[in-house]
């Protein structure tokens, strides 16, 4: 931070910086699953802008829109839209939040290699991580206890799973995560714990499941099983499928603007798809106005 | 003259110093309440007290703390029983065994203990003892209250074992001499002799190690798992007070109900801190006497 503060006033300083070219401080916080296309992004656009330094940091999407209506960020990212009750407290800060879908993602549930389980239906999954099923033996596993592996509630992930999954997205349901699940603090502590837990289940941003773990193919009702790639969530066959999202606060304005911009366009769809993600054109589910 | 102004110059800054910390820990614990009795103003304080769910993101949100009251405690009494007898008997060696030469190097190998960061600590715990333990004692996972109470209790041995040894050699010379005059064995003369003597001053290492214990985060963060269950045993995931804050501040928006919550748990926190260093206090004063 201090580093990327100390580059902006000697780069506001020198002398060679033309004064037409765009210049600002852009402040991206947010969403752990975005982190790191949101940097890649971001890099690609310091270079289309040398003037605008931007400084992207995690923490999860609750963080980010906490940090947006505290205003101590410009662009908060988010992979869960905010609740109504977020936008009336922003509102009461006199924060006016603006959504950007920036991409589309699919929720990979991971498990560990040597775990013979390979699809699941929504209501498996639910009643795993609600902890009313206990051991793998129930679908087909091997005979150990299930230890469900979450992200802590600041990320947007864990409320997007919880909304789908634990509640099976009924508005009125009162369900929760088990209490046994473990909250781990990030992405990557996830997919240790799988790599080395042969019991354990966990679920990440699609980006995130690398080769180490493998991802359950999953099916709504008990019809169709399917892998979570860029392509069946393109064709919105995947069913934990998402948007990912920009808040920033009223009318980007300046470099926001500019960053947002980019973002949505050509270069920065192809930063997203690079890293993992599902591009906006693809669904033809274009929302933003 | 000017001996006598500068004399009394000195003792007001001596004096001020000693005021002003007092008045710093009697502000931070009005900052804490001022914004812990805000939630009890929305949230009744005998269900934050006494509630067995902590869920701070459901709707309606429920901060019961008796799961992280309990995660604190079991962590901490897990940690006490590990470095307790461990830093004592160090304590005994340095101070009354040792020779001379040896204890040098031991007691400089103690600080370079207490200056390891908890990050550290917390990273070995993740990729090896987390794994070791799961292994070993066949657990369903790794990340539970054990790993962190062997890593606390590894991060509290520097603290009891200087202190204690302070204590035991603050007790007379002349007892040594006089039980071994009696005939003692240098046994008898640790065991009925100095140590009941030093007890007092033991008695307040092992309370400041409590304090330090309770109030450790990081590690806790790390490998403990953080699930928000009543614990049954040290052998599985549980969440600590102090987890709790650092991992949930993040996401609040300052005024919430849900950011009212983490400082009513600091108040807690600092008031149970606050009793054990008034109580190692009282011990430490009666051991001078």
């Amino acid at each position: 931070m201090l580093a990327v503060l100390a580059a902006a006033s000697l780069a506001g300083c020198s002398k060679d910086m033309d004064p037409n070219e765009p210049s600002g401080f852009v402040r991206i916080k947010g969403s752990d699953t975005l982190v790191n296309a949101v940097q890649e992004v971001s890099e690609e656009f310091m270079k289309e802008y040398p003037y605008v330094f931007v400084a992207v940091t995690g923490g999860g999407s609750g963080v980010g829109i906490a940090s947006l209506i505290n205003k101590t960020c410009d662009v908060a990212s988010s992979s869960r839209e905010m609740k109504p009750k977020e936008i009336e407290i922003a509102r009461q800060h006199g924060v006016f939040p603006k959504e950007f879908t920036v991409a589309y993602d699919g929720v990979a549930v991971i498990v560990n290699k040597a775990n013979p389980v390979e699809k699941l239906t929504l209501s498996d999954l639910h009643r795993i991580f609600t902890g009313k099923a206990t051991r793998w033996t129930e679908f087909g596993g091997k005979d150990l206890p299930i230890v469900t592996l979450s992200r802590e509630v600041s990320s947007g992930t864990h409320a997007y799973f919880k909304e789908e999954v634990v509640c099976l997205g009924r508005k009125d349901s009162t369900e929760e995560f088990s209490a046994k699940t473990l909250l781990l603090s990030s992405s990557q502590a996830i997919v240790e714990e799988v790599v080395t837990n042969e019991a354990a289940v966990g679920y990440l941003g699609m980006g995130y499941a690398g080769d180490r773990t493998r991802s359950i193919r999953v099916s709504k009702a008990s019809s169709e099983f399917i892998a979570p790639t860029v392509r069946e969530v393109m064709a919105r066959r995947y069913p934990l499928a998402r948007g990912l999202y920009f808040y920033t606060d009223g009318d980007p304005k300046g470099a926001v603007k500019l960053l947002v911009d980019f973002t949505l366009g050509p270069e920065g769809q192809q930063h997203l798809v690079s890293t993992g993600f599902v591009p906006l054109g693809a669904t033809g589910a274009q929302t933003n106005q | 003259m000017h001996r006598r102004t500068s004399e009394i110059v000195i003792e007001s800054a001596i004096k001020l110093s000693g005021v002003l910390v007092i008045v710093f820990v009697f502000l931070i614990f009005l900052f804490l309440l001022k914004d812990a009795l805000a939630l009890f103003r929305v949230y009744p304080v005998g269900r934050f007290l006494f509630g067995r769910n902590w869920l701070p993101i459901s709707e309606p949100p429920q901060f019961g703390m008796v799961p992280l009251f309990l995660g604190s405690l079991y962590v901490t009494i897990g940690a006490i029983l590990i470095c307790v007898p461990v830093g004592v008997a160090t304590a005994l060696f340095i101070g009354e065994v040792a020779p001379r030469s040896l204890k040098q190097v031991l007691k400089s190998l103690v600080e370079i203990l207490a200056s390891i960061p908890s990050v550290v600590l917390g990273f070995i715990g993740i990729v090896w003892l987390g794994p070791f333990l799961r292994s070993t004692l066949h657990l369903t996972t790794g990340m539970c209250g054990l790993t962190g109470s062997l890593l606390l209790a590894f991060m509290a041995l520097p603290t009891i074992i200087s202190i204690s040894e302070d204590a035991l050699n603050s007790v007379p010379r002349t007892y040594r001499e006089a039980a071994f005059g009696l005939g003692a064995t240098q046994w008898q003369t640790l065991w009925r002799i100095i140590l009941p003597s030093a007890s007092s001053g033991i008695m307040a290492a092992v309370m400041l190690g409590i304090g330090r214990v309770i109030g450790e985060t990081m590690v806790a963060m790390m490998v403990t798992g953080n699930a928000p269950v009543i614990p049954q045993s040290l052998l599985q995931p549980l969440r600590t007070l102090t987890a709790t804050m650092a991992g949930e501040m993040g996401e609040t928006v300052g005024g919430s109900e849900h950011y009212f919550a983490l400082f009513a748990v600091g108040l807690v926190l600092f008031v149970i801190t606050f009793v054990i260093n008034l109580v190692a206090d009282i011990f430490l004063r009666r051991a001078r006497r």
